[in-house]
This record gives structure tokens, C-alpha cells and sequence, in this order.
């Protein structure tokens, strides 16, 4: 096995990891003071954008570039911390924040003094109460000794951090449908432009971070730019926390580099497949992916290293199905998910949601027949490019990715049968 | 319009209101401090919060409706949220909620007659790692192997 020593996650086996005086004792902060005492805002964001740290929730867009667009001499400006995780798979920022909610803290601070940003707000998913209260109890204590509030540090440097709750909506971790939810708005994504580093959390200019991108930023400020580039491939360097589900023997969170190869993943550090089965499918990066199968595997875990083969990294949410799951029925549980969640703003993917879910209830339950599958992939191929955010073209990617890979499994569908369970008729 | 909360509560939800840009903002929280004092938000409720935060009740009707976890009518003392998502499906979540639902004699959404359960469906609880997994009153449970099991726990 490869060996890695762990950064993100290098807090988890301590006891009480998640208080104040272990992540103290553990080098917390000590990037937070360095930089307040001996690098300008414009230092921290250099040494960010020289890191080639690129976003992890899923578009792997340049850190330090997304905080450059940020007018400087604007009065106000935000910092919005998406906690909202809740693609099916994804489960990396919850078990990052039960373990390490300072590293988030200072990571947050960190880009707000970079920024000059005077307030932060962290939308935490309504579901993870658990986190939230983890997340309010680091804000005390590290208000109680300095470190957020008025004058941090007794330096110049101000900053507030809220935490704020969500109450069960996927479409809250679209970026703009975010911001809506904050100001008690209905959360429904906005079009662009204005794009939100110009006009965003209440009108001002905002910067937009996953958890796990800023839980990267108090290192890259600690150890330098030049270290998170020895970590994994050039065009995408840092640690990476993969989440493994589904039919392997040890599921859980794993840090890796980014660009591990897939395989590693599965058979190394998740102990492979359990009960002397064999990989049906793997769901690299949560259910806006496109499938993987068995020969596929070797894949590195990186953005541009998955598109290359058609599917993509998401926030690292790989889910191993073994050789008795169906994708046809894996496909029906997205397309009820995506229908779910659609909010309901644009028409091709209000109405495209509740086609596909239609046309794959009748292919799962073998009542469906050829047209379904021609229905599923016009209307997916409609939802793509034609709506404001990314639902759509998240609901469409699994499906034309499948279409293209598991023609059979359709095909037998359409006729009633499930080639996974060949003694028995579906309708 | 605060016939609806008690007054330490709207007296809450005020202060609520100073601590962003708008009163506006506040409307989560101010729903999350209702729904956490009596489990659930009731009409009266939801217009006296959007009398404090100057916006019209059917205003604040839209935004409440709009989230899951925002209870329009008054639940079981336990909810059971079991995660119906494809990898606990893969791990036996179905036939768990099944098996839930048929023990107290409900239908997913539905609430015991003795006000002690609900069960709903949930998409991803974002815990494949615990599949199936459950989260009652929101407090994270998991891989449930047994129904019953869970069922006796909660007793």
C-alpha cells in the first residue's frame, strides 16, 4: 500500500479532536497567526493561487482565482461556506466537520483576511444537526480566545462567522440557490451574470467555498505552496478525502492524493468487494456521475483524469456496487432523487425530472418497452445546457452516460427482464 | 399577528432579526427555533414569525414549504427518517423501511395513532458509509440491521 500521511484527516484518531485545546495543541491557528503577523492578504492569496488548489465540491475551479475576482475596494463583502452535502454517495464534509471543525474555522479565516472579507456565513445542511452543533461550539471557543470577533489577535483583522442551517433541500448546494436560502428566500438558483463574486450574498460581492477546499487552505498558508504541489498531479494538486460506500468491506472516509488510482481505492484502502462477489458498477463521483465498470478502474481520482473517460469526480463519492445490483433500478433511485429536488424554476428540468423517473419506474419494474429508453435519452439529452444551474445537466449526465455503456441491460429492460435475474420475468 | 408564538419566543425571533443584514435572513432560524419549541409549525406560528420579520404570511409559506425537514403538521415523538437512497437500497434500506413501516402498522409520511412514531422516507442522509442508515429526530443512526431491534431501542 501506498504510504500517505494523512493532512486533513490527520486530527480524527485524536481524543477530542474537535475541541480547541487539542487542535491548538496540534499546530491549530499557527498558520492563522503567521499570517496576521507577517504576510499581507495579497501574500496569503498568492501563496493560494500557487498552491493549484482547485475546488472540491465538484467543478475543480482555481481556488486563488475565484477569490482574485473579488473587488477589492467593495465596502461589504462574504464569504459563503457550502456545507450542504447531499449528492446520493457524498459524506466526506460531515465526517470532516464531526472530527475537525477548527481546520474549517481557520481555513474560513484565512480566506476572509486573503479577501477582505468581514463576515462569513456556513450553510450546513438541516439534516446534520450533529455538525451544526460541532461547527457553534468551535465558533464560541474560538471567539472566547480571540481568534473570531472584533479585532482577532489584536490585530485590524475583523471577522464574524455564522453558522447557518439548511432544512432539507439538495438544490441549497447550488451555489446561487445558496445565497437565496441565507436571505430567506425561496431557494431557487439565480441566472448569471451578475455572477455572485459581483453581486451575491445579499448584494454584495461573495465568495463561494466547499468544506473541504477551505479545510485546505490553514496547510497550503502553514507548510507553503510548494509542499501541496509534491501532493498528487501537477494540474490538480492537495490531499484528497474519498468517500467509499456501497459493497466493500470497509466503508468509510479515506484521504489519498488526488489522482489515486480508483482500483487502490477500492481494493487497498476500502479491503475490496465483501462477501466473494465481483464489481458490478462503480459510481466514481456520486449520482451526477456516469458509471464506471470493472476495466475502467485503473482511472486516477482527479478532475480532468475522469472527464477524460466520460464521467466526473464530484466530491469524491464512490459508491461499489457488486454484480447482483441493477443499474437500471441504481438509475431509477437517481432519477427519483433528481425529481425530488428539482426546484421547479426552469422547464426542461422541472418537467425533464419527472420524465426520466416515469419512463425508468415502468424500464425497473419491467413494465416499460423501447420507447421509454428513447423517451429517457431525448429528454436527457434536452436537459443539458438549457437550464440556469446544474440540476439539470446533474440529472442527465448518469442516464446518457448509461445509455452509452449498458445498452443490454436496457434493451432487456424494455423486454421485461432483468439480465441480473434471468429466471424470473419482471412484469 | 403574535397570537401564535409565546413571548419569549417571538422575543427570540426579534432578536434573531438584528443579527442580519435583513429581518428577512432570519426566516430559517426563526423556523428552527419554532419547530425546536414545539415540533412542529403551525399556521398561526409561521404568521406571527412573518409578522415579526415584516413579510406577508403567504410570503413566509412559500420559503417553509419549500424545505423537507419543516413540519406543517405535528409528528411522532420519535421520527424516523430512513434513507431510501440507491447505496442503502443496496444494503437492505428498502425492506428496513418496509419492515418499519409494517411493525407500526403506517405508511411512509405517516404518524402512529399514539402520537409515539413517524416514518418518512429521506433522500441521502449524506451516512452511505453507516447504510442503511436512519436518522431519528435527526440524530444519526446506522447500519440498521434490524427493525425491530431499532424499534425496541426507541420503546
Amino acid at each position: 500500500m501506498t504510504v500517505f500521511e494523512p493532512v486533513l484527516l490527520r486530527r480524527r484518531g485524536l481524543d477530542r479532536s474537535f475541541d480547541l485545546d487539542v487542535y491548538e495543541r496540534s499546530g491549530g491557528y499557527r498558520a492563522l497567526r503567521k499570517a496576521l503577523t507577517s504576510l499581507s492578504p495579497q501574500e496569503v492569496m498568492d501563496e493560494v493561487s500557487a498552491s493549484g488548489l482547485r475546488g472540491r465540491g465538484g467543478a475543480g475551479f482555481p481556488t486563488g482565482r475565484k477569490w482574485s475576482f473579488i473587488p477589492t475596494d467593495a465596502p461589504v463583502k462574504y464569504l459563503a461556506v457550502n456545507a450542504d452535502e447531499s449528492e446520493p454517495g457524498t459524506f466526506n464534509n460531515r465526517v470532516f466537520i464531526d472530527a475537525d471543525p477548527h481546520a474549517l474555522l481557520e481555513g474560513i479565516l484565512l480566506c476572509c483576511y486573503a479577501v477582505g472579507i468581514g463576515a462569513a456565513y456556513i450553510y450546513i445542511r438541516g439534516e446534520n444537526l450533529a455538525g451544526a452543533r460541532a461547527l457553534e461550539r468551535a465558533v464560541a471557543q474560538a471567539r472566547a480566545r480571540g481568534y473570531v470577533g472584533g479585532k482577532i489577535l489584536g490585530t485590524a483583522f475583523s471577522c464574524e462567522v455564522h453558522v447557518f442551517r439548511g432544512a432539507g433541500a439538495y438544490i441549497c448546494g447550488e451555489e446561487t440557490a445558496l445565497l437565496e436560502s441565507i436571505e430567506g428566500r425561496r431557494p431557487q438558483p439565480r441566472s448569471r451574470p451578475p455572477f455572485p463574486a459581483v453581486v451575491g450574498l445579499f448584494g454584495r460581492p461573495t465568495v463561494i467555498n466547499n468544506v473541504e477546499t477551505l479545510a485546505c487552505v490553514p496547510d497550503i498558508v502553514d507548510r507553503g505552496a510548494a509542499w501541496f504541489k509534491t501532493i498528487g498531479p501537477e494540474a490538480a494538486p492537495g490531499p484528497k478525502i474519498y468517500c467509499l460506500s456501497g459493497h466493500v468491506r470497509r466503508p468509510g472516509v479515506y484521504e489519498q492524493p488526488m489522482g489515486t488510482p480508483l482500483r487502490e481505492l477500492i481494493e487497498e484502502h476500502a479491503g475490496g468487494i465483501r462477501g466473494g462477489r465481483r464489481i458490478g458498477f462503480v459510481i466514481p463521483g456520486a449520482a451526477a456521475s456516469t458509471a464506471l465498470v470493472e476495466s475502467e478502474l485503473d482511472v486516477p481520482m482527479d478532475y480532468d483524469s475522469l472527464r477524460k473517460v466520460g464521467t466526473e469526480l464530484g466530491a469524491g463519492g464512490i459508491a461499489v456496487m457488486d454484480e447482483t445490483v441493477c443499474i437500471v433500478e441504481t438509475l431509477e433511485r437517481f432519477a427519483r432523487f433528481f425529481r425530488h429536488e428539482s426546484c421547479g424554476k426552469c422547464v426542461p428540468c422541472r418537467e425533464g425530472t419527472v420524465w426520466q423517473h416515469l419512463v425508468l419506474e415502468r424500464l425497473a419494474s419491467g413494465t416499460g418497452d423501447t420507447r421509454d429508453v428513447e423517451v429517457l435519452r431525448d429528454v436527457s439529452q434536452q436537459l443539458v445546457g438549457r437550464t440556469l444551474c446544474a440540476l439539470g445537466a446533474f440529472a442527465a449526465a448518469p442516464q446518457l452516460g448509461a445509455l452509452r455503456k449498458f445498452p443490454e441491460h436496457f434493451a432487456a429492460h424494455a423486454a421485461g427482464r432483468c439480465p441480473l435475474r434471468e429466471a424470473m420475468t419482471l412484469a | 399577528m403574535t397570537a401564535g408564538l409565546d413571548p419569549a419566543l417571538l422575543s427570540r425571533v426579534r432578536e434573531l432579526a438584528g443579527r442580519f443584514p435583513t429581518k428577512r435572513a432570519a426566516l430559517l432560524p426563526a423556523l428552527w427555533e419554532v419547530q425546536k419549541s414545539s415540533g412542529w409549525i403551525s399556521p398561526e406560528a409561521l404568521s406571527a414569525v412573518a409578522g415579526a420579520l415584516d413579510l406577508a404570511p403567504a410570503d413566509a409559506a412559500a420559503v417553509a414549504s419549500f424545505y423537507f425537514l419543516f413540519a406543517r403538521a405535528p409528528g411522532g415523538a420519535k421520527v424516523i427518517d430512513v434513507c431510501d437512497s440507491f447505496v442503502c437500497l443496496a444494503n437492505g434500506g428498502a425492506e428496513l423501511l418496509d419492515e418499519l413501516c409494517s411493525r407500526l402498522g403506517i405508511s411512509a409520511g405517516d404518524t402512529t395513532a399514539d402520537g409515539r412514531f413517524t416514518v418518512r422516507r429521506q433522500e441521502c442522509l449524506a451516512a452511505c458509509h453507516q447504510a442503511p442508515a436512519v436518522q431519528v429526530n435527526l440524530e444519526y443512526r446506522g447500519p440498521i440491521t434490524s427493525a425491530e431491534a431499532l424499534l425496541a431501542e426507541l420503546a
